[in-house]
Parts: C-alpha cells; structure tokens; sequence
C-alpha cells in the first residue's frame, strides 16, 4: 500500500499502463517538461522520451484528430485536454470521428484513444475551467465515459480505459487531485471499469454521485447519520454504460433516491437517471427521484462559485424533501 | 464605399496567376520540366489512359444509378480524373490514403471495388470497407476532418521508426478547395509542419465548394498557404495525369525520406455538380465550363496515344467495352444491395460488450417480433 494523492494515483496509473504497452503515447499541451498544469504527466516524457510523451501544438480539434489517426496505426493515445471548458474546439473530432469511425467501418476498426479532462469547479478559477461537460459525451453512442472519484479508482480505471478497445471519455475530479488514499499499486483485482460501487451502504434513502460530488455526499451522509438518517451513496464511476442494477437494487430497498452532480440539471445526467429509475422502481417509490446540481446557467464567477455547486445543505435538503411525500 | 472582399488589388505582388506544373498539353503534347522528369512507357500511358477512362464511365453509371433512384446521392468527380488517377498512381503499397468522399479515382487505383463506394451513397451503410485492406481509409464526409487523422496516422509511421527503409509508406490526405477554409486543415498543416510527418496534403483545387468560388476561400493561390507553415507547397495541372503523377511521386518520396510534408495544389475543375442534388446553373456561366472542356483530362492521353502512334483503334476500342463492361457489372450488383435488417443498427458501435446496446436491440427485437405474432 502506498499514500498518493489522486493526482499522483493518476500519474502512477498512466506509468504503469506506458510501461505495460509500448504503443501507450500520451499527447497534450505542456504533457512534456512541464508536466501538465495539473503535474499529471510529471516526469513520464523525462522516462519515456519526447516520441511517447508529446508536447503538442495548443490546438484540441488537432490532438484528438490526430490522436485518431495514432490509433489507426495502432497506438494507443491518451489525450489530455487541459481544462473542461477547451474541450469544446475538439467536439467536432471526438462527435464525429472518434464515435463513430468504428460503426463507419462495420466494425474493422477500433479507437483505443482516452480522452482525459480534469472537470468540475471549486478551485477559484476563471471561465471555462470549472465545467462540468459529461452530458455532451454520454450523449453521444459509441463512446464510453467514465468518472473517478477518489485515488483507488484514478489509478485503476485509467489503465483500464486505456486497454479498452473503445474510445473512453475520463473524466477527473480537478479539485480532489490532492485528496490522499492507500492506494495498492502491486494488485490488478480491481472493479471492472463500468461498475457501479456502493461506497456507503445505508437504509432510507440512496444518494447517486460521481466524480467530484461523491466526496460531498459522503460528507452529506454522515451528516444525515447523525439525525438517525441512513443515507446509501453510490459511485456510479461509469455514466455509459450506466450500471443501472447496482442502481436499481439499492432503490428498489430504500424506496427514495437524490441525485447528486456540479453540471446544470435541466437536462442533465441525472435527468436519465431519474428517468430510469422511475421507470424500473415504480412501484417501490416512496418519492420522485429528486436532482441536485448546478442551476441553469452558465457557471459562475468563483466568488460565488460555492453557491451554485451542489453542497452538504443542499444535499440534505433534497434527502429531507423525500421523507415529505 | 463598397468593400472589394472578392480579390485583393490586382496589383498586389505575388497575386498574378502563378505557373504550374504540366507534362502534357491540352493538345497532347508532351512537354518537360526541369524538376519533373518522367519516364513512362508505352504501356504505363495505356494503363494510365484505361484508369481514367473506366474511373470516367463508373462515375457516371453511378450518376445515372442516382437519377432512377437506386442511390441517394453521388459525388461526381468528372473532370477531375487525372488529378486522382495521376496521384493514385504514385502511392506504393506502403503508403496509406485519406480520401474525402469523391476520390473514386483513386479508390479504383487502390484496388477496392466500386461496389463498395456505393453502399453509403445508397444507405445501407455509411462507408463499410476496411481501410487495412487496400491501404484506403474510408470516406469522411465532414469537410477536412480527415487530414487530421491523415497526419496522426503519418505520426505513427515516424514512431515506428521505418522511415528511409524499404517499407516506409507515406500518408496522402485528399481534400478540396473549401477545405482549406477548415480549422481541421490548418491545424494539420500545423502538426505536420512541426512534426515533419511523413504526409502530402493534395489540395483537388476544382475551383467550386458547392457554389463558392475559390475567391470566397483564398486571396492567395492555395499552394503558397504552405510557405506560411514551413513545408514546400506546389500547382501542378490537375487535368494533367502526367504532370500530377510526376509531382506526387517526388512529394512521397520526400515524405517517405524523411523530409516532412507537402502541400500538392492540383488545379483542375468539377465539371458536374458537386452532388447530384445540386445546380450548378445557379451559380457559374455555361462559357466556364465550356473553356474548361477544353482541357480535358482523357482527351488529352489520347491525342498523345494516338499522335505518338502508341494505340491502335483496337486498343481504344477495347477499353471503351471493359469500361461498360464494368460499369454494367456495378450496376447490376448495386440493384442487389441488400438493406440492412433492423437489428444491425446496434451493432459495431462498441468493439466490447455494452448492456445498451444489448438492452434496446433485445426489445427492438421483441418489439417487431409482436407483429409477427399478431399476423400469424
């Protein structure tokens, strides 16, 4: 067992996952000596040189498309785009191309490629760095996303995106890159990548997270505990595929269900959530799944950043809202 | 004030209409060029003159496909043939093609059957060949994407360290005029530039994207965009298939040694529609098209053939009857294209299982099987 930090969990995983595979490239703006901005890719081109680690022109429309044209030659790239908000010039590649060349082929080509983006708010930073685009992504077929939320998860699941054969959208937390875990580096017995995992069993209510938001909840819940509230919280971990059983069974028991993320809710993730669910627990609920995010907006300036994502209080107050039906 | 945003001043230096590149004649005559020597034999013209005459007679047997309704839509690439036959002809087995949707020319060159290129146009898939197979990556429909991926994949073949060795390929990225306009292009210019990827951009310059004039993408002659990256840019005569077989050769070469990128303009003109839903009488004069015939790109080889005494009638004869011949054969075999069943729309959109996909198509499935149930 070794300390890391979520961020270094991610720098150990992208590691190992390079030196398990030569064909593992990673490609970026300032990837290189610098290391990223966020130091996820610290020291890996000083070890694996510059055709592996790739300081790449600033342009994402041109890292993801030639990042396919790597994996068409068969490498295995993974992409880091540098905040959320830029993800947006590479839409185009990751929409068009990157989901659905494998389709377009009948199947005779695969994408390997990772598409990695530090998300979320809470840090204090300007525009178009604290979003949360998950949405866009899980959207759009042929892609698989995913979300870590803690160490454990960061360093297994980017080695397991990285051998999918599918193209993977990674999202990570920016502001827990500094949350610590024991984090076993020597096993490989992990959670498959598109499992959900109920990261505190609990009895009246199930609250669903990912990314950024799970740490919130389990605060959320404890708080809760202390009113002789026994709230469940899962980490969904994966948002296509949705592990929608591990979902169902916890609700189909405790009868109510919050949904929990930082992007806006109207027309959110947790909109098919609610959906689903509604449709599979019908008649074990107690309540209408209720949603708690970021408002309808654009997000806001960081000075009052803390009021639009989804904290403790509100949290509590949609779990309180379903004891009122 | 009215803003002339059409041409910058006449006067401007470097805007006059710039020399390229040409080996044979509109009247067939064979001309040299210091830089571009050519050697063919008699045989390498009938081949060339036979790739141009069959990629002619397909196009348009898929034209004709078009207008009684067996395809959707078509890309014609009449008048444009020797820009992809000459160019196709110079790629060696290594090298690997991006092709935007009209390159049926140099599909045919790379030995994928036409049938294939009709299936997306007819709806029963949206590309469906394996680019491995004949080193010919699938259509891309969204204007330059491909020239992105054309320079990732060059990436690859530098970091597979085969450069200057006998099995270096090179990668050729076909795009148009309005291409040029895309993010996507430049931003391949860019990487391909600072990278020095093995890659030659061949810019089909055919004057028209749908109906805007060249003038609405470019104050400058395209080839010389390429000064403004770092890489050498040349216009070869894009109805010339010598011309245009000459210059791809070098280009690959050097992309092949290790020498980084070039950008080919090869200035030619779409003479049909840019598909079969549009109408070019809307927007440009008969009398454009008609001093353009003159510069065709077959009649041209034949006049060469002939004048050099290099092909009898029978020849001629010959390729005229294996140009129907397979024109026929693609037609028959594209009015037996079978459609897909329903139940394939699921599939091929993940490489490994995905409870969706699996999800949907078993009640899909359910779903039409009910009615079977109700009829029986």
């Amino acid at each position: 067992m070794t300390t890391l930090t979520l961020g270094k969990a991610m720098n150990t995983g992208l590691r190992k996952a390079m030196e398990n595979d030569p064909k593992v490239l990673v490609m970026g703006e300032d990837v290189g000596k610098l290391g990223g901005v966020f130091r996820i890719t610290d020291g890996l081109q000083k070890d694996f040189g510059e055709e592996r680690v790739i300081d790449t022109p600033l342009a994402e429309s041109g890292i993801v498309g030639t990042a396919i044209g790597l994996a068409l030659r068969g490498y295995r790239p993974v992409v880091e785009i540098q905040f959320d908000g830029f993800v947006f010039p590479a839409a185009d590649q990751i929409i068009t191309q990157l989901a659905k060349m494998r389709m377009r082929s009948l199947g005779a080509l695969s994408l390997p490629v990772v598409v990695r983006i530090p998300c979320g708010g809470g840090i204090g930073a300007v525009e178009h760095h604290s979003e949360s685009p998950e949405a866009y992504f899980t959207h759009t077929a042929g892609l698989r996303v995913v979300s870590c939320s803690n160490p454990v998860d960061a360093y297994s699941m980017i080695q397991q995106a990285i051998a999918s054969p599918d193209p993977v959208i990674f999202f990570e937390p920016k502001r827990r890159y500094w949350d610590k875990a024991e984090v076993d580096t020597e096993s490989t017995d992990w959670t498959p990548l598109h499992a959900a995992k109920v990261v505190r069993p609990g009895e009246h209510v199930t609250v669903l997270a990912y990314g950024p938001s799970v740490k919130t909840c389990l605060e959320a819940a404890a708080a809760a505990a202390e009113d002789g509230r026994s709230v469940e919280v899962i980490d969904l971990r994966s948002l296509n595929p949705l592990d929608i059983d591990t979902v169902t069974a916890s609700v189909d028991r405790t009868g109510r269900c919050v949904v929990v993320h930082e992007a806006p809710v109207f027309n959110g993730y947790g909109a098919e959530l609610a959906a689903r669910i509604t449709e599979r627990c019908f008649y074990r609920l107690e309540a209408p799944v209720l949603r708690v995010g970021g408002f309808s907006t654009p997000y806001p300036p960081s000075r009052v950043e803390e009021q639009y994502l989804p904290d403790l209080d509100r949290i509590l107050d949609a779990v309180d809202r379903t004891f009122a039906w | 004030m009215t803003i002339d945003s059409v041409r910058g001043a006449p006067d401007t230096p470097g805007l006059a209409e710039p020399e390229l590149v040409q080996l044979l004649t509109p009247e067939g005559e064979r001309v040299e060029h210091p830089d571009y020597p050519l050697d063919l034999s008699a045989e390498d013209v009938r081949g060339l003159y036979r790739d141009l005459v069959i990629t002619r007679k397909l196009d348009l047997e898929a034209v004709a496909l078009t207008r009684q309704g067996e395809l959707g839509l078509w890309a014609s690439l009449l008048g444009q043939e020797a820009a992809q036959i000459g160019s196709a002809r110079a790629l060696g087995e290594h090298d690997m093609v991006f092709p935007t949707y009209r390159e049926h020319g140099v599909a045919w060159c790379r030995g994928v059957d036409p049938l294939r290129l009709l299936g997306m146009f007819r709806g029963v898939n949206h590309g469906g060949w394996d680019p491995a197979e004949h080193r010919f990556h699938l259509y891309t429909i969204v204007i330059g994407s491909q020239t992105l991926h054309a320079t990732g994949y060059a990436m690859g073949i530098q970091r597979d360290g085969v450069l200057g060795t006998p099995s270096a390929g090179a990668t050729i990225a076909y795009f148009g005029d309005g291409a040029t306009s895309q993010g996507d292009v430049h931003e391949s210019f860019v990487f391909a530039s600072v990278f020095n990827a093995p890659i030659v951009f061949f810019c089909q310059n055919n004057q028209w994207a749908i109906s805007e004039p060249l003038e609405r993408q470019s104050r400058i002659p395209l080839f010389k965009r390429a000064q403004g990256y770092g890489f050498p840019g040349i216009r070869v005569d894009g109805n010339d298939v010598f011309a245009c077989l000459a210059v791809t050769r070098r280009a690959l070469e050097n992309a092949r040694t290790g020498q980084g990128p070039t950008l080919v303009e090869a200035f030619t003109y779409r003479m049909g529609a840019h598909t079969t839903t549009d109408d070019p009488t809307r927007y440009r004069l008969k009398a454009e098209e008609e001093a353009w015939k003159l510069k065709d790109p077959i009649e041209r080889v034949k006049a060469y053939l002939v004048r050099g005494d290099l092909a009898d009638a029978a020849f001629f004869e010959a390729v005229d009857d294996e140009a129907k011949a397979t024109a026929k054969d693609l037609r028959e075999r594209c009015l037996v294209l079978p459609d897909p069943g329903p139940l394939t729309i699921f599939e091929n959109v993940y490489a490994e299982d995905h409870p969706l996909m699996t999800e949907e198509q078993e009640r899909f499935a359910a779903y039409l099987a009910s009615f079977e149930e109700e009829a029986s």
